[in-house]
């Protein structure tokens, strides 16, 4: 923005300060029992002064009350508001629209003080009273350039009577390009869910070529060029007689379980379930570790005849996988 | 030839701090404490020290823990690669040093956070960027991640090939068990295990079950090496190193040696324990109590054989017949061992294997122990050590 332009959506938005956001309003629900009890399970509050009529009947209090922190639960907008199903533009929503419309489309709630002056009661109102109470000046926070917003809630009751005030406040901004990235290395990058995949072997300079021959769909097996020894797995030299020659030869994928084990905890993301791996005697001579698929665990045994196949397993991963032959 | 170490140098000093779950301090003060603990034990004092040897996993830098307890010059720092397999061969480090005039008196010390901090059993991952990545690449996109997944590989074979079953293993983690409930340094102190307890165990890798796979523990232990001369004017009786050796076989890879002609044996133990009896000219009828490698059940049985406690194969039968309890032909992990006093990989063994010569297990066998033998971690390379009574 010029600054023709910054002291133009300087001046609309601070004619919002120490507006009322609407007239009053009356909470959704008075306050009771039911949205008592959900609020003290899902917060884990035990204190029988909020759920036990008898307890509470007891004590100083002489019956239930709602616990303090749902005061500003009472006046909240229900669940379409939150999802922005209603339609309704209040003033406070007029004033993020002009925010938005000027690049400064990130929010964040930053903090709240909330000062109670009564306890609310089964069968109390809560009726709320919000003004736009100050906008900063412009602030450069590390999530970028923006304004902190300060709105001021009054709760009164049914008799006009002060219940508490809440300070509420919200920075927006314009999103700086860093934390545009650190927002998406958190996310993912995008939106969308991704499957998780196998862990991957790192390739480097004595193994890559045969990690790109199975993403082509073949198993390699390492061979001297100078005394034909296979081995597996690829190594730079020759164990037996120090070449370090070597080509390559496709396996013909015949063999039989050597050994097994069935892998039941920990559990990795990314794995099938049950994961069973063996350790498989290829026809050439060599072994490999592989997955053996198609059978139940059960049915794995030393000696088994196994026969392979090369294949995607998941959307980063090619896989040699043994079936009972 | 074998080398001439034998009785070049002995144990003088032995410190553990408590074993726990969460041990709420870092690697470096429970280093310090088991160091100081062990000089104390030698009657001797930070700066008498002049050599530290740890393992190459350890975190704690030799100059820190130098630091923290207050050593004076070192001569010699040395660390031990292999996780576990490392154990004894900081005792080999130490003896040569020692032997050859290098340093005179060498800290071992081994001190981690083990289950609160970095847990062995999270398994190797796609992040490692240690040399070994490529290695464990033919292993991970198969999901094959953990110690106790390479071990299980290695079980069924031998017991496709000997015929042993579950109930050697049971013997096994029942017996480490047992010694644990009279030790109160244990974390299975006073806590029985049943065969049915033993059988309800969540499923691992199978044949390992839970009480198959040892603990995760935070705690650190430290032995303090020295002369002979010099060890016979401290304040405990010297345990002298009568044998050690270490050993990377052919073909062995860390954790994962499959591809061998027979995969269900140890090679490079049997090559270190040859080694050793014959720095000493013992065998194995002259060891009489044993502290053998516990990560994991099944690999006692191999190194049993491996020691030439039975023949190949036989392992299984000798577990059974009750042989490493505390009447048996060789009391073994008499504090309850990896799988039930605290993994502190292996150097709680070496602390437990001095105390069974000098006759202050809590769990010490009515006979006279005059030698006893230690091992390594298995699956890395590894080795063992013979300790004796320094005459």
């Amino acid at each position: 923005m010029t600054p023709a332009e910054t002291s133009a959506f300087e001046a609309k938005i601070r004619a919002y300060v120490g507006r009322e956001m609407g007239p009053p309003k009356r909470g959704n629900d008075d306050v009771n029992l039911a949205m008592i009890r959900h609020w003290a399970e899902v917060t884990g509050d035990e204190n029988p002064l909020y759920t036990d009529a008898e307890f509470a009947a007891a004590s100083s209090r002489k019956g239930i009350i709602a616990p303090p922190t749902m005061l500003g639960i009472w006046a909240m907008e229900g669940y379409p508001m939150a999802q922005g199903h209603t339609g309704k533009v209040d003033v406070q929503r007029e004033l993020h629209n002009i925010f938005e419309a000027h690049g400064f489309t990130g929010v964040l709630g930053t903090n709240t003080i909330t000062e109670f002056h009564r306890e609310l009661r089964p069968g109390d109102q809560v009726i709320s009273h919000t003004v736009i109470d100050n906008i900063s000046a412009p602030k450069k926070t590390a999530r970028g350039h923006g304004y902190f917003i300060e709105t001021v809630t009054r709760f009164t009751d049914q008799h006009g009577q002060d219940v508490g005030r809440q300070v509420f406040r919200t920075l927006r901004f314009m999103p700086s390009a860093e934390s545009v990235a650190a927002n998406q290395a958190q996310s993912g990058g995008d939106a969308k869910l991704k499957a998780p995949t196998r862990i991957q072997s790192p390739r480097g300079h004595d193994n890559a070529w045969w990690w790109e021959a199975i993403d082509q769909g073949k198993l390699l097996i390492q061979r001297c060029k100078r005394c034909g020894t296979l081995r597996h797995p690829p190594r730079p030299m020759c164990g037996e007689c120090q070449s370090l020659e070597w080509d390559s030869i496709e396996s013909s994928l015949e063999g039989e379980v050597y050994s097994y084990t069935e892998v039941s905890y920990p559990k990795f993301p990314g794995y099938p379930d049950p994961l069973l791996c063996g350790l498989i005697q290829l026809k050439e001579g060599t072994r490999l570790v592989a997955n053996i698929v198609g059978c139940v665990p059960e049915a794995v045994h030393v000696g088994m005849k196994v026969r392979g196949k090369v294949e995607r397993v998941d959307d980063a991963t090619v896989l040699p996988n043994f079936y009972p032959a | 030839m074998a080398a001439t170490i034998s009785d070049k140098a002995a144990i003088v000093g032995i410190g553990s701090t408590e074993f726990s779950k969460d041990s709420g301090r870092s690697e470096l003060a429970l280093a310090a404490e088991a160091v100081k603990k062990a000089l104390d034990d030698a009657g001797l004092k930070p700066s008498d020290v002049d050599g530290l040897v740890t393992f190459t996993i350890d975190q704690n830098e030799e100059v820190d823990v130098a630091r923290a307890v207050g050593c004076g010059n070192i001569s010699l720092y040395a660390r031990v690669p292999y996780g576990g397999g490392a154990a004894t061969g900081t005792l080999l480090q130490a003896a040569m040093a020692v032997a050859s005039g290098v340093a005179e008196v060498v800290v071992c010390y081994r001190a981690l956070n083990g289950r609160s901090g970095q847990r062995y059993s999270a398994g190797v991952s796609g992040t490692l960027i240690t040399g070994s990545a490529i290695h464990y690449g033919y292993y991970m996109p198969f999901g094959l991640l953990t110690p106790a997944s390479w071990v299980a590989m290695f079980t069924r074979r031998y017991m496709h090939l000997t015929g042993c079953t579950q109930d050697a293993l049971f013997e096994i983690a029942q017996a480490t068990r047992d010694y644990a409930v009279r030790n109160p340094a244990a974390f299975f102190y006073q806590r029985p295990m049943t065969r049915a307890d033993y059988d309800a165990g969540k499923k691992i890798c199978n044949p390992l079950t839970l009480y198959d796979c040892c603990q995760e523990s935070d705690g650190g232990c430290a032995i303090v090496v020295t002369t002979p001369e010099r060890a016979r004017h401290l304040k405990q009786p010297g345990v002298s190193i009568r044998g050690v050796a270490q050993c990377i076989a052919k073909d062995q890879e860390e954790m994962t040696s499959f591809y061998r002609p027979d995969i269900a044996r140890i090679p490079e133990m049997d090559v270190a324990a040859d080694e050793a009896y014959a720095q000493c000219g013992l065998s194995a009828k002259d060891i009489d109590a044993a502290v053998i490698y516990d990560a994991f059940t099944p690999i006692v049985l191999w190194q049993l054989e491996s020691w030439g406690f039975c023949k190949y194969g036989e392992a299984a039968d000798f577990v059974q017949a009750g042989n490493l309890r505390p009447n048996g032909r060789l009391p073994s992990n008499t504090h309850g061992g990896q799988l039930s006093e605290a993994y502190i990989h292996g150097v709680n063994g070496i602390v437990e294997a001095v105390r069974l010569v000098r006759g202050t297990s809590v769990n010490q066998p009515k006979k006279a122990v005059h030698h006893a033998l230690v091992t390594s971690g298995v699956g890395v390379p590894t080795g063992g050590a013979i300790l004796g009574r320094m005459t």
